[in-house]
């Protein structure tokens, strides 16, 4: 027995060993970064960090900044569209290729592709696209649709609009690989019995195979999420904010004020404003995990 | 050796140390010089290798750490810094984009080139304002840029009938009208943030006057930018909106002088880098294109330019590169020779100008005014500052925002 005992803890060692380095990195690289940032949040740095703190008064000049409320406004309507689009048009696809047609492996690759691409060749392609007078609109107009016009990239109430369409063609096809690999693990047994009780079968995909998605839609929910909150190249790429201030997004502003205008005390507190909905986001996600795995 | 050993002596180059320095270059390397810039198109690349030129020449060994773009090449400064490996030396505006590294005790001073040089007569104050810190000179300046020029076509002019160069704001209307009614695009404009707030300068500066342009923007006077006299100056720059197609929103500014050199629009309100692209074409100043400094004979000549900073160092080597590459780099033939490549003119008024081109030289013949030169935003606003005006301007450009609104939201964007 006394022989067995350091071998056995050199076992239970081992796998904390393998792990160490990531602890650290998120450790120090992640929570630091991010306790660092909410300190700096709170004081009056510009260029280089500074130790003079001035309570909320970064906080009061972010919420009182028309951009940063604009931004605001634009990531709520750009992340709801952005994740309900892909949702439907991954689940769809994902769907679509479920039915073992011909030359899956072509269509899978094809929906896949865009999502190879950086966000910003993405938004260059689809700047390019969009650009009235140039793309889309001279090809429709040349095709004898001479009245059609596409200026929604140029236009205040429509730019934000375009990067929705952009990077949704990104996404979606990941979307549909994830949810994909989540059909594919569906008990046949559970079609025999279906088609044995003649239910139709959009209804099976709706009352038992998406309930018994769930946790991968949930993956995937918190994927589109967190690529809402850091949207930033796509816009830059695309509209760099513009026309005006019509889609800017926090994360440029961010980005913005920690550069272009040495001011990282604002940039640090609206970086922690961001990281409340992603918090609020992982928050439940990860107690439901907890739970599930109490329950196991 | 022998040979750069005399060029350079005949060019006034050298000082007792870099010249010990020299001589001995041939057996050991000179003192190296790493310098982070962002001069990085055709022209401006040109001039920066004037300056590393000059500077292999007097014995020294040139690193060039060359990064596309202005915020990318400054944050790599700043951070080098902060991280405790300067470069040798680092591009800035002239601006108050480097007075926090200042004011952090991060950059070695300039003084005695500044009193060699004389610099506190020789340079226009709104230079001297952003330079000299609390009596120390931090900053090189390397050259002069003027903002709000008005380039215009001629073949677009001819075509509109338009006979006469405008010289009042209203004449620039007027003509801006004629170009409309001709079917050209009047305003060859790029919708960026940056080019709507030169648009903006330029309607300050000429509608309100070298006295509201300072107390708008120098001394952030909340009664100056609540009065009627800049509410006038916001309704003639938005006014310049109804100029411009539809495509604007998000072009570049060489997209738009390109419209100018194809003769589809008539006038581009423009800094004088815009010059290289009508030189590439192969456009002649004063018969194909022309340039007018500014409406009205005292208009106020904005300015702006590049400066090197030298990072604090205690290295000896380090330090004897930085004294080298200041008295390259204020040397007059490389000021010369590096400012004709950039568009620009050189920062020192005692400089012979006579070799630049013809709008170059108008803008020395305005410099001698010293009444008439006063800075750009950039001069004395804060980087956060100027920002918060340029999103306040873009907004009230692009939306039908009205402009008391304006007014009051540019007074809280200049209020901290």
């Amino acid at each position: 027995m006394t022989a067995m005992r350091p071998r056995y803890r050199l076992r239970s060692v081992t796998p904390f060993a393998a792990l160490l380095p990531m602890a650290l990195t998120v450790i120090v690289a992640y929570v630091g970064a991010a306790l660092w940032t909410l300190k700096v949040s709170f004081t009056s740095s510009r260029t280089f960090a500074s130790d003079n703190f001035v309570g909320l008064a970064q906080y009061e000049r972010l919420f009182a900044n028309e951009r940063w409320m604009l931004s605001l406004h634009n990531l709520a309507v750009y992340g709801l569209l952005f994740v309900l689009a892909c949702m439907l048009i991954g689940f769809l696809l994902a769907v679509f290729i479920d039915q073992n047609v011909t030359g899956e492996g072509v269509l899978r690759t094809i929906f896949l592709y865009p999502y190879a691409m950086s966000f910003m060749a993405t938004g260059l392609v689809w700047q390019w696209l969009l650009t009235p007078g140039n793309g889309l609109e001279q090809a429709l107009q040349q095709l004898g649709f001479r009245d059609v016009q596409l200026d929604w990239i140029i236009d205040q109430n429509m730019a934000i609009y375009t990067i929705v369409i952009a990077t949704v063609w990104q996404a979606s096809g990941l979307v549909m690989a994830i949810l994909l690999a989540g059909l594919r693990g569906i008990d046949p047994e559970i079609w025999k019995a279906a088609r044995l009780d003649g239910i139709p079968k959009w209804r099976v995909y709706l009352s038992i195979v998406v309930p018994m998605l769930g946790a991968t839609l949930s993956t995937v929910f918190l994927l589109l999420a967190v690529a809402v909150v850091k949207l930033f190249d796509a816009v830059v790429a695309m509209t760099q904010g513009g026309p005006g201030t019509a889609s800017e997004v926090p994360a440029k502003f961010i980005m913005d004020h920690l550069f272009l205008r040495s001011n990282i005390g604002l940039a640090s507190a609206a970086a922690v404003v961001l990281l409340v909905p992603v918090l609020a986001l992982l928050a439940p996600y990860i107690y439901a995990r907890s739970r599930a795995k109490g329950r196991a | 050796m022998v040979h750069a050993y005399r060029m350079a002596l005949a060019a006034g180059l050298l000082v007792a140390g870099a010249c010990s320095h020299s001589a001995h270059a041939g057996q050991a390397a000179g003192p190296t010089a790493e310098v982070i810039h962002w001069w990085t198109s055709g022209g401006e690349s040109a001039a920066v290798k004037e300056i590393a030129q000059a500077y292999r020449a007097a014995g020294g060994i040139w690193v060039d750490s060359a990064i596309a773009g202005g915020d990318q090449a400054r944050a790599v400064t700043i951070n080098r810094i902060v991280g405790g490996n300067p470069p040798t030396a680092a591009q800035f505006n002239t601006s108050k984009q480097f007075l926090d590294a200042i004011e952090n005790g991060m950059l070695n001073n300039v003084d005695a080139l500044a009193a060699r040089q004389g610099w506190d007569k020789a340079l226009p104050e709104a230079i001297v304002n952003v330079i000299k810190v609390k009596g120390h000179y931090y900053a090189l300046p390397l050259s002069i840029h003027m903002q709000t020029w008005i380039w215009y076509s001629q073949a677009a002019f001819k075509k509109a009938g338009i006979a006469k160069e405008p010289a009042t704001v209203d004449e620039l209307f007027a003509a801006l009208d004629k170009l409309k009614a001709a079917g050209i695009v009047p305003l060859a404009h790029g919708g960026q943030s940056w080019q709507e707030t030169i648009l903006f300068s330029s309607m300050l500066s000429s509608v309100g006057g070298k006295q509201l342009y300072l107390s708008v923007l120098r001394d952030r006077d909340q009664r100056a930018i609540h009065s009627d006299a800049f509410k006038k100056v916001l309704l003639a720059y938005k006014r310049l909106q109804s100029y411009v197609d539809a495509g604007a929103p998000g072009r570049n500014w060489n997209d738009a002088t390109a419209m100018l050199i194809s003769g589809k629009a008539g006038v581009q309100i423009m800094g004088d880098w815009a010059k290289g692209e009508f030189s590439n074409a192969k456009m002649a100043a004063g018969t194909q294109y022309g340039c007018i400094p500014g409406l009205g004979p005292d208009a106020p000549y904005l300015i702006q330019g590049d400066v090197f900073v030298f990072p604090k160092t205690s290295n000896p080597s380090v330090l004897k590169a930085q004294e080298l590459l200041g008295n390259v780099a204020v040397a007059p033939a490389t000021q010369l020779a590096f400012n004709r490549l950039k568009g620009s003119i050189p920062p020192r008024s005692d400089i012979d100008a006579s070799t630049l081109d013809l709008c170059a030289q108008k803008g020395v013949q305005i410099m001698k005014d010293k009444a008439r030169v006063v800075g750009v935003t950039e001069v004395y606003l804060t980087p956060d500052q100027n920002g918060a005006l340029q999103d306040v301007l873009t907004a009230f450009w692009n939306t039908r925002m009205p402009v008391e609104t304006a007014q009051k939201n540019i007074a809280a964007a200049l209020r901290d």
